[in-house]
C-alpha cells in the first residue's frame, strides 16, 4: 500500500472476526510521515499499529488512551503483551498522539463492531452531552470504556496476531508447522529441534506478511499477565514529582494567563475596564474573551492580582433570577404538567404498572432529589497553547484530544492538520475532561498574543463554578405491593434523560413497570460525570427498594435477593457482598448496615456499607464491595478503580453540593464544596467475581452509584430516618 | 534580592515579595513537583517543608521565608537518585492513580514519620486531614505510612527533631486540625 489512509488502513486490518489493525506493517519508504515519528531507529519495526518491537528485543505498546490515574497506560499492554507471550519486565509504552489513524471511534464503530458500537462512545460523551457530533474520530477515554473496548478489541487482538505473525515467519524460517511452534517470555521455541530465537529475529519477515483473520485468543487458564497484580508505568514518576500534568507544561518565553467568565451561564462580556490591570507591573494583556476576560502576565501571580482589578459587566437574563430552589420547582411542576396532560416521555414499559397501581389497596410514595455536583478534579482546568508558524499547538490533559483538535480547528479556523495536540497526564478526569471549554479558552488567549506560548490556569473558584455539572434530578416514585409483600407494579418518573439509557432500569423482577421523564431544562451547564446518569438513578431506585423493603417487613437483602431469581450473576454479587460484611450480624449501638446493587457500564456491584451513627453524625466504618466485571484484567487497577469510586460516591452522599443563587454557583473552592478526607475514610473491601472474560465491563465508574444508597440504607436501619434528598450532611 | 535555601542549594530570588512560595518554586526555581490545587491552604496539593514542618506553599509569601531553609518533593530522596522509604511504600502499595496530589501527600507523611516514627490510625488522621486526594486512596495512604513506618531505619527514628519555631507569618496552614467537622 502506499499512503496509509483509513480506508487502506481498514483493508489492510479488519479482520472478519471483529479484529483490528493485524498485519499493518510499517516498512521503509511505506511510512506515513505521522506514523513515522513512532518508528525512531531504522532497526524498529512496527508489527501493527498497537505494538513495537524493539531491536533489543524488548516491547513497547502504543495507548491511544488518557491516563488519568484509572491505570490504563499498564492494563492495556498487560493484554497486549499476554496474548503475544511477551516478556512482560521488557514491556513499556508509549501514548499515541491524537491522529485519527488511533482514534477509538474508528477502531471500535467500523473495525470491530460495524453493526453495534457501544453506545457508550456514542452517546455518553459524543451524543447528548458533546457538542462535538461534526467530529468524525474520537480518541475518548470514557464511559468505563478502554479496557472492554480498546483492550478487547484492540489489544488482545493485535497482541495474538502480532504472535502469529512472527510464528508463521519462524515457520518458515525453520521449515517447520505452524504448531510445534510455541512462544513464550519475547522468545519462540521449536522443541523438536531444540531451537529457540527471540521475537526481533522474526519481525522484519513478520511485518511482510499478511495479518492472520482470526487470531486465537487465549483463555482465562491460559492467561500469565491478564488478571495478575501488576505494578502501574506511571507510579513512580508519580511519587517523585516528575510526572508532567498539563499544569507542569514549561516552554521558553512562556506567559500565564488568569481567566474569570460570566458566573451566569448564557451571559456574556458587554463591557471591559482593564485599564488598572494594564499599568501592573508584568501585565502583557487584557483580553475579553466574549464569554469572559483573560489576563496574560510575565508571572502566574501577576496575571491573577492583574485580573482581580479588571471590572467586567455581563449581559443579565431570565437566568440571572434562577436558584437551586426555583430549579426544583420547575422540575416538580414539569412532572405534575406531563403526568396531567399525558404527554410523559416513555423510558421502559413492562406489564400494566399503572393499571394494577390504580386498584392497589396501598400505594407507596416516594420523592427524591439529587443537587448538582462538580467534579472538583484535584487539578484544575488549565491548558498550555503556542500560535506558531502557522500552528496552533495546545499542551494539556485531555480526555477526548482528537475530538478537541478537530473542535478547535472548527471553531478557530484553522485546518485540522494545524492543530497539533500533546497530551499528557491528567489530574483526574471525572468526565470534566472530555470537554472543550478549557482548550478553546487557551487557545484563544495564545492566539491574542501569536508566536508566544500562553499557559493558562483556572482558580479553584474559577474551575468549581465554570464546570458542567453532574445534573440536579427529581425522581418520583410508586409501588404496590402482592399479598408477599413483594413489589407487584413500580412507576417511577424523572426529569431530563441523558446517558446511558438504562441508567434508571432496575435489576428486579418486578411484573409492571413504568418509568418516564419529562424535559424540565435550565441555564446550567452539564456533561458526563464519573458513571454519569448511573449515581443519580442507583441512588434513586436501590432507596426506593429498600424502602419497600421495609413497608415489607422483610430484609432489605433477602428483599432483593429474592427478586434476583432471573439473573443469578448478579444475585452472586449481591451475596459475596453480604456475606463479606456479615450481613445480619448484630452491630454495636448506634450502628447500621445498608445494602445497595446496581450494574453499570456491564459490571455489576454490590456494596455494604457500616454505619455509626452514635455520635449522632454519620461516620463511615466499613464498606464491602463485590463486583463483576467479567474478568479484571488488572486485579489491583480494579480494585483501587472501585476503592476509588467508592470513595468518589460516599463524598457525594455525604457533602456533594453545587447551589445556585440569582444564577450564579455558590460554592467555590473546598472550604465550601467538601469532600471526604483521610479522618472520615471508611475502610474498604473489595472482592472481585471473575464470571466470564467475554463480555467484560468497565472500571472507572461502576463502584460509584451504589455507595450513595448502600449509606442512606444504613442510616436508615439505625436511625428509621429516609434520607430522600442528598447531601446527607444537610438533609439528615 | 532575597535569599532562601531550597532543597539544600541556597537560591537567590528576585520576585514580589507577596508572591505565594508555590509558585517560586515551581516557575522560578523550576521544581514541579509541587502543585497547585486550590490557593487557599485546603486541599494540601503545594506541600513542601519549612525548617521540617509541613506548610501550604499556595499561601505563604515568599517575603516571609528570608534565610530560611525549604524542601520539596525533589528533595527528600535519601541520596542521589534513591527514593525516599515513604516514597517506596508508595510504590509498594500502588497508592497514586491519578497523581495530583502525591507530592503533597507524601511531604506530609514524611513530615508525620518524622515526629512520629510509629503513628497510630489517629495520628495519620490528624496529620493527613490536610491533604485531598480526589481519587479517593486514603486506604492505601494510610497503609503505606503504616508500612514505611516498620522500615524506617533506627538513626532516623532515633534523631531528634530540630524544633526552630515558624513565626506567625509562616506558620503551618491546616497541617494538622479536623475538617468538615
Amino acid at each position: 500500500m502506499g499512503k496509509w489512509t483509513r480506508r487502506a488502513f481498514l483493508t489492510t486490518g479488519a479482520l472478519v472476526g471483529g479484529g483490528l489493525i493485524v498485519g499493518v506493517a510499517i516498512r521503509p519508504g511505506h511510512r506515513t510521515p505521522k506514523l513515522a515519528g513512532l518508528v525512531e531507529n531504522e532497526g524498529e519495526t512496527l508489527v501493527n499499529a498497537w505494538v513495537k518491537i524493539l531491536p533489543d528485543n524488548s516491547i513497547k505498546v502504543i495507548v491511544p488512551h488518557a491516563e488519568m490515574g484509572q491505570g490504563v497506560h499498564t492494563a492495556l499492554p498487560m493484554m497486549l503483551a499476554d496474548e503475544m507471550d511477551a516478556d512482560w519486565s521488557t514491556v513499556s509504552m508509549e501514548q499515541a498522539p491524537a491522529d485519527d489513524q488511533y482514534a477509538s471511534r474508528d477502531v471500535v464503530r467500523e473495525v470491530a463492531f460495524p453493526s453495534q458500537a457501544p453506545g457508550i462512545v456514542e452517546d455518553t460523551l459524543n451524543g447528548v452531552f458533546l457538542k462535538i457530533a461534526q467530529s468524525m474520530s474520537l480518541q475518548i477515554t470514557g464511559g468505563s470504556f478502554s479496557v472492554r473496548g480498546t483492550g478487547t478489541w484492540g489489544m488482545r487482538v493485535a497482541g495474538a496476531a502480532a504472535r502469529e505473525l512472527l510464528i508463521a515467519a519462524a515457520a518458515e524460517e525453520w521449515q517447520v508447522p505452524l504448531d510445534q511452534i510455541r512462544a513464550e517470555n519475547s522468545y519462540l521455541f521449536h522443541d523438536k529441534s531444540n531451537r529457540s530465537e527471540p521475537f526481533i529475529t522474526f519481525a522484519k519477515a513478520a511485518a511482510g506478511k499478511q495479518g492472520p483473520t482470526q487470531p486465537k485468543l487465549k483463555t482465562p487458564d491460559q492467561f500469565k499477565i491478564m488478571g495478575k497484580r501488576v505494578e502501574r508505568f506511571d507510579i513512580p514518576a508519580k511519587v517523585d514529582g516528575s510526572a508532567v500534568f498539563g499544569v507542569d507544561i514549561d516552554l521558553p518565553g512562556m506567559k500565564y494567563a488568569c481567566v474569570k467568565c460570566a458566573p451566569v451561564f448564557g451571559s456574556t462580556v458587554s463591557a471591559v475596564d482593564g485599564s488598572s490591570a494594564e499599568k501592573m507591573a508584568g501585565v502583557v494583556k487584557v483580553v475579553n474573551l466574549g464569554t469572559g476576560v483573560g489576563v496574560i502576565a510575565d508571572t502566574y501571580w501577576q496575571a491573577k492580582k492583574a485580573l482581580d482589578t479588571v471590572n467586567v459587566t455581563y449581559t443579565k437574563g431570565e437566568s440571572n433570577r434562577v436558584s437551586s430552589a426555583t430549579m426544583f420547582e420547575q422540575f416538580g411542576k414539569s412532572m405534575d404538567a406531563a403526568v396531567a396532560n399525558g404527554d410523559e416521555q416513555d423510558d421502559y414499559k413492562l406489564g400494566s404498572a399503572r393499571k394494577v397501581l390504580a386498584s392497589a389497596d396501598k400505594v407507596i410514595e416516594a420523592e427524591y432529589r439529587v443537587p448538582h455536583l462538580a467534579h472538583a478534579t484535584m487539578e484544575p482546568m488549565n491548558c498550555t497553547a503556542w500560535a506558531h508558524d502557522d500552528k496552533l499547538e495546545i499542551w494539556s490533559g485531555l480526555q477526548n484530544p482528537l475530538g478537541i483538535r478537530n473542535l478547535l480547528a472548527e471553531e478557530l479556523e484553522f485546518d485540522r492538520e494545524q492543530v497539533v495536540i500533546n497530551n499528557v497526564y491528567l489530574g483526574g478526569g471525572f468526565g470534566r475532561r472530555a470537554m472543550d471549554d478549557y482548550p478553546v479558552q487557551g487557545a484563544k488567549l495564545a492566539l491574542a498574543l501569536p508566536g508566544v506560548p500562553v499557559k493558562m490556569i483556572w482558580s479553584r473558584e474559577e474551575d468549581m463554578q465554570q464546570d458542567f455539572y453532574r445534573p440536579a434530578v427529581m425522581s418520583r416514585f410508586k409501588a404496590s405491593l402482592n399479598a408477599n409483600g413483594m413489589p407487584e407494579a413500580w412507576e417511577n418518573q424523572f426529569v431530563d434523560k441523558h446517558e446511558p439509557v438504562e441508567a434508571p432500569t432496575i435489576p428486579y423482577a418486578v411484573e409492571n413497570q413504568y418509568i418516564h421523564y419529562t424535559d424540565s431544562p435550565t441555564h446550567m451547564r452539564f456533561g458526563p460525570w464519573r458513571s454519569v446518569d448511573h449515581t443519580q438513578h442507583a441512588f434513586f431506585t436501590e432507596s426506593f427498594i429498600d424502602e419497600l423493603a421495609a413497608e415489607a417487613g422483610i430484609d432489605p437483602y433477602t428483599y432483593r435477593y429474592d427478586l434476583l431469581s432471573h439473573d443469578l450473576r448478579a444475585r452472586k454479587v449481591l451475596e459475596t457482598a453480604a456475606k463479606m460484611a456479615d450481613w445480619g450480624k448484630p452491630l454495636a449501638e448506634g450502628w447500621g448496615q445498608g445494602i445497595a446493587l446496581h450494574r453499570s457500564f456491564n459490571t455489576i456491584v454490590a456494596e455494604v456499607v457500616n454505619v455509626d451513627m452514635s455520635s449522632g453524625k454519620p461516620r463511615v466504618a466499613q464498606v464491602y464491595c463485590a463486583a463483576d466485571p467479567g474478568y479484571a484484567m488488572s486485579l489491583d487497577g480494579f480494585t483501587a478503580q472501585m476503592e476509588s469510586g467508592i470513595s468518589c460516591g460516599l463524598t457525594s452522599a455525604l457533602y456533594g453540593e453545587v447551589n445556585v443563587k440569582d444564577g450564579a454557583v455558590v460554592e467555590s473552592n473546598f472550604h465550601d464544596y467538601k469532600v471526604l478526607r483521610m479522618n472520615q475514610s471508611p475502610q474498604i473491601q473489595v472482592e472481585i467475581i471473575n464470571s466470564g472474560d467475554r463480555s467484560l465491563g468497565g472500571g472507572g465508574e461502576p463502584g460509584t452509584p451504589p455507595a450513595a444508597p448502600a449509606l442512606t440504607n444504613a442510616i436508615f436501619a439505625v436511625t428509621g430516618k429516609r434520607i430522600r434528598q442528598l447531601p446527607v450532611s444537610k438533609y439528615l | 534580592m532575597l535569599e532562601i535555601t531550597v532543597n539544600g542549594i541556597s537560591r537567590q530570588l528576585d520576585v514580589e515579595p507577596d508572591t505565594p512560595l508555590l509558585w517560586v518554586v515551581r516557575d522560578e526555581l523550576k521544581l514541579k513537583g509541587t502543585k497547585f490545587g486550590c490557593g487557599m491552604a485546603q486541599c494540601g496539593a503545594c506541600t513542601v517543608h519549612l525548617d521540617g514542618v509541613p506548610i501550604r506553599s499556595c499561601v505563604t509569601p515568599i517575603s516571609s521565608l528570608a534565610g530560611r531553609s525549604i524542601t520539596t518533593i525533589e528533595g527528600i530522596g535519601e541520596a542521589q537518585g534513591s527514593l525516599h522509604v515513604v516514597q517506596q511504600a508508595w510504590i509498594e502499595e500502588q497508592v497514586p492513580q491519578c497523581g495530583y496530589c502525591q507530592s503533597g501527600q507524601i511531604m506530609s507523611a514524611v513530615a508525620l514519620l518524622e515526629k512520629t516514627p510509629q503513628p497510630t490510625d489517629e495520628d495519620i488522621d490528624k496529620a493527613m486531614a490536610g491533604n485531598i486526594c480526589r481519587c479517593g486512596m486514603y486506604g492505601r495512604i494510610r497503609k503505606a505510612i503504616h508500612s514505611a513506618s516498620a522500615k524506617l531505619p533506627e538513626e532516623i527514628i532515633l534523631t531528634p527533631l530540630i524544633d526552630q519555631a515558624a513565626d506567625d507569618a509562616v506558620k503551618p496552614t491546616n497541617a494538622e486540625g479536623s475538617y468538615n467537622g
